[in-house]
This record gives structure tokens, C-alpha cells and sequence, in this order.
């Protein structure tokens, strides 16, 4: 791989990540930055809520993705098993630690035994 | 106004655990990269200044394949695309001077996003971006130098199950939006709309599209009571090819 793709990818990766935090984000969110100063905000705008609303959409999809996906394809193996014994960890109130390390033994466990 | 210093040392703790465990990952792309071709220099470049995981995978992975570099740059940078969708969900919680926000930008990840959204109190959300995103770029850094220098003598992460930990991980994260209705139909939304699309699009594309899951959840009216939630509706396939 050369320099220039990786500076590329670089510079590309950044300029996602500060148009949706300092361009974007302060855009929809604060009713325009050469408005007037507000420290409390009068009212929750459907820009705030919809930004309330991203991060669950956007985990949920990270969650199946990361779980039942390989590249372009559905597929069930033993990550299924791992994080569904991590979501009853969750439900049961597991603390943040022991969430990961139920749901990396479950499938490190079942890849031991069956491959 | 008390300090709260028991709540700030869960996001801490939560923090370098989430950033432990991405060290085991960095040092997975070290090795990786190694064995593509990357020097060692190129491999911790990737990691310092591109530093967000997936879009590292996809790049090396695609050329470990034998595709070209303008196809690994575009699968890579379609996958970065997302941290722009959590830059705009970020902003409202981190307002500091402008310095603060251009370097914090880098910090932008999966990670740090989710760390900062999971906390109730809207006051330790900045903190917890800070905390997830330094911790995360600690270990996922000296992770890649290690398996950049280290080569094989590092065991296979996924033969320890960690690549099942990461999306557990993110569901003790988003735990507190189902409390309401709205975020659980965005969380059922978004996750129909991300299987639905994965046969369809380059990995990656799923994610984005999920992002319509909280459009869906905006038009549900807000739950009054505690009552239980509706079963979500399926999103129809999501197909642009």
C-alpha cells in the first residue's frame, strides 16, 4: 500500500469525522452558530431528538453487523451464541466487564470444541 | 452539584476495559499489515492518523486480497463515513473551545460514541468521549506496534472469542435507550434495515442505511407509560442495487 492511499484514507477519515462534529452537528443542533447565545435550550428541536435516536439505530446495526455478518453474507456461528449470552448478561444487569468476558468465553469456548 | 466521583470512575473503568480489549485488535491489524506488505512505519501511520479499526481492516484486507488500492481506499473510507453520523450525534455534548473539538475529531470512533451516549447524566458525556477515545487510541496504537514488530508469535483474537465481546460490548452500551419506546424502535429498525441490506451492498453501507432506523423511531409517538413495547416494524428490504 503507498504513502499517498494511506494519507488519503487519512485525510478522508478526518474530514468525516469533523464535518459531522463541527459542521453538521453544531448545524442541526443549535439552530445556527451566529444565532442567539442560549444556555438552556427552549425546546427540544426534531434535530436534537433525531440526533438522540442515531446512536441505538447505528449500535443496533454495528451489533448485527459485528455478529451475524461476514462480509456480504448472513451468517450464524458461534459470535451468535457469545453475544446473545452477553445480551442475557446485560438483561440481568452484568456489570460492563463481565458482559464482555461471558460473551468472548461462550464463543471462544464453542470455536474450542467444535472448530 | 456534588463531584460524583463514583460515576466518573464507571466511565473510566468502562473506558480502559473497552480499551484493553481493542489492544488485542490493534495488534490483530499489526500482524496483518505485516504480513500485506506494510512497513512498520505505514502499519502505525494507519493507526495514528487513520484510527478507526473497520475502515483499517477493510484497506489491508482488500489489498491482502489482491484488490487495487483505489478499491481498498473506497471500501475503506465508506466505512469511516459513519463517524461523521456520530460527529452529529456527539456535537450537542461537546461544545468546548474549538482546538478541543479539531483534535477530539480524530477521537470519533465506535468506541468513544458509544461510551459518551451511554451515560444518562447528559454532564459525563463529554468525559466518557474523552475517556473512551484516548483509552481506545492508547492500546489500539501500542496494540499495532506490537503486532507490526511482534508478527506471529501473537495468538489469533478470534480464537479467544473477542471479536464476539465487541458487540455484546455495544449492547450493555445502547441498554439505556431501550428504557423508552422511540429507542427501541430505532435499535429494531436499524438492525432490520442492516440485515436486510448486508447481501445487497459493500460492507459497510448497512450501517448507514440503519440511520433511517431513527427517522422511523422519530414518527412513533413518545412512550407515556412503561408499558411494553410494540413489536418494531420490519423494515422491507432495503435493496438500492
Amino acid at each position: 500500500m503507498s504513502w499517498t492511499s494511506i494519507l488519503v484514507l487519512a485525510g478522508g477519515a478526518y474530514l468525516f469525522k469533523a464535518l459531522g462534529l463541527l459542521v453538521f452537528g453544531p448545524a442541526l443542533a443549535g439552530g445556527g452558530r451566529s444565532g442567539t447565545e442560549t444556555e438552556t435550550e427552549p425546546a427540544i428541536g426534531w434535530p436534537l431528538r433525531l440526533g438522540q435516536l442515531l446512536p441505538p439505530a447505528l449500535l443496533a446495526a454495528l451489533v448485527v453487523s459485528q455478529t451475524v455478518v461476514t462480509g456480504t453474507e448472513l451468517v450464524l456461528d458461534a459470535r451468535l451464541a457469545g453475544v446473545l449470552a452477553g445480551a442475557v448478561a446485560v438483561w440481568r444487569r452484568a456489570p460492563f466487564w463481565l458482559v464482555l468476558v461471558i460473551a468472548a468465553a461462550v464463543t471462544a469456548g464453542i470455536r474450542a470444541v467444535g472448530g | 452539584m456534588s463531584p460524583r466521583p463514583y460515576l466518573r470512575d464507571a466511565y473510566v473503568r468502562d473506558a480502559v476495559v473497552i480499551g484493553a480489549a481493542t489492544g488485542v485488535f490493534g495488534m490483530a491489524f499489526g500482524v496483518l499489515a505485516a504480513t500485506t506488505g506494510l512497513t512498520v512505519p505505514q502499519t502505525m501511520a494507519m493507526s495514528l492518523l487513520v484510527f478507526t479499526g473497520a475502515s483499517q481492516f477493510a484497506a489491508v484486507g482488500v489489498i491482502g486480497a489482491g484488490g487495487g488500492e483505489p478499491a481498498a481506499l473506497g471500501s475503506a473510507l465508506l466505512l469511516a463515513a459513519r463517524n461523521g453520523f456520530y460527529g452529529i450525534a456527539l456535537a450537542q455534548h461537546l461544545r468546548s473551545v474549538l482546538w478541543r473539538r479539531v483534535l477530539g475529531s480524530q477521537l470519533i470512533i465506535d468506541e468513544s460514541t458509544a461510551l459518551s451516549l451511554a451515560q444518562e447524566d447528559s454532564e459525563d458525556r463529554p468525559g466518557a468521549f474523552w475517556a473512551g477515545g484516548l483509552a481506545v487510541f492508547f492500546f489500539w496504537n501500542l496494540g499495532t506496534v506490537v503486532g507490526a514488530v511482534g508478527g506471529d508469535a501473537i495468538g489469533d483474537p478470534e480464537a479467544l472469542g473477542l471479536d464476539a465481546a465487541f458487540p455484546a460490548g455495544f449492547i450493555a452500551l445502547a441498554a439505556p435507550a431501550f428504557g423508552h419506546r422511540r429507542g427501541v424502535v430505532a435499535a429494531a429498525v436499524g438492525a432490520a434495515i442492516a440485515v436486510a441490506a448486508t447481501p445487497f451492498v459493500r460492507p459497510g453501507l448497512p450501517i448507514l442505511f440503519a440511520a433511517a432506523g431513527a427517522l422511523v423511531a422519530l414518527a412513533v409517538p413518545e412512550s407515556t407509560g412503561d408499558g411494553p413495547a410494540p413489536s418494531a416494524p420490519v423494515a422491507p428490504g432495503q435493496d438500492p442495487a
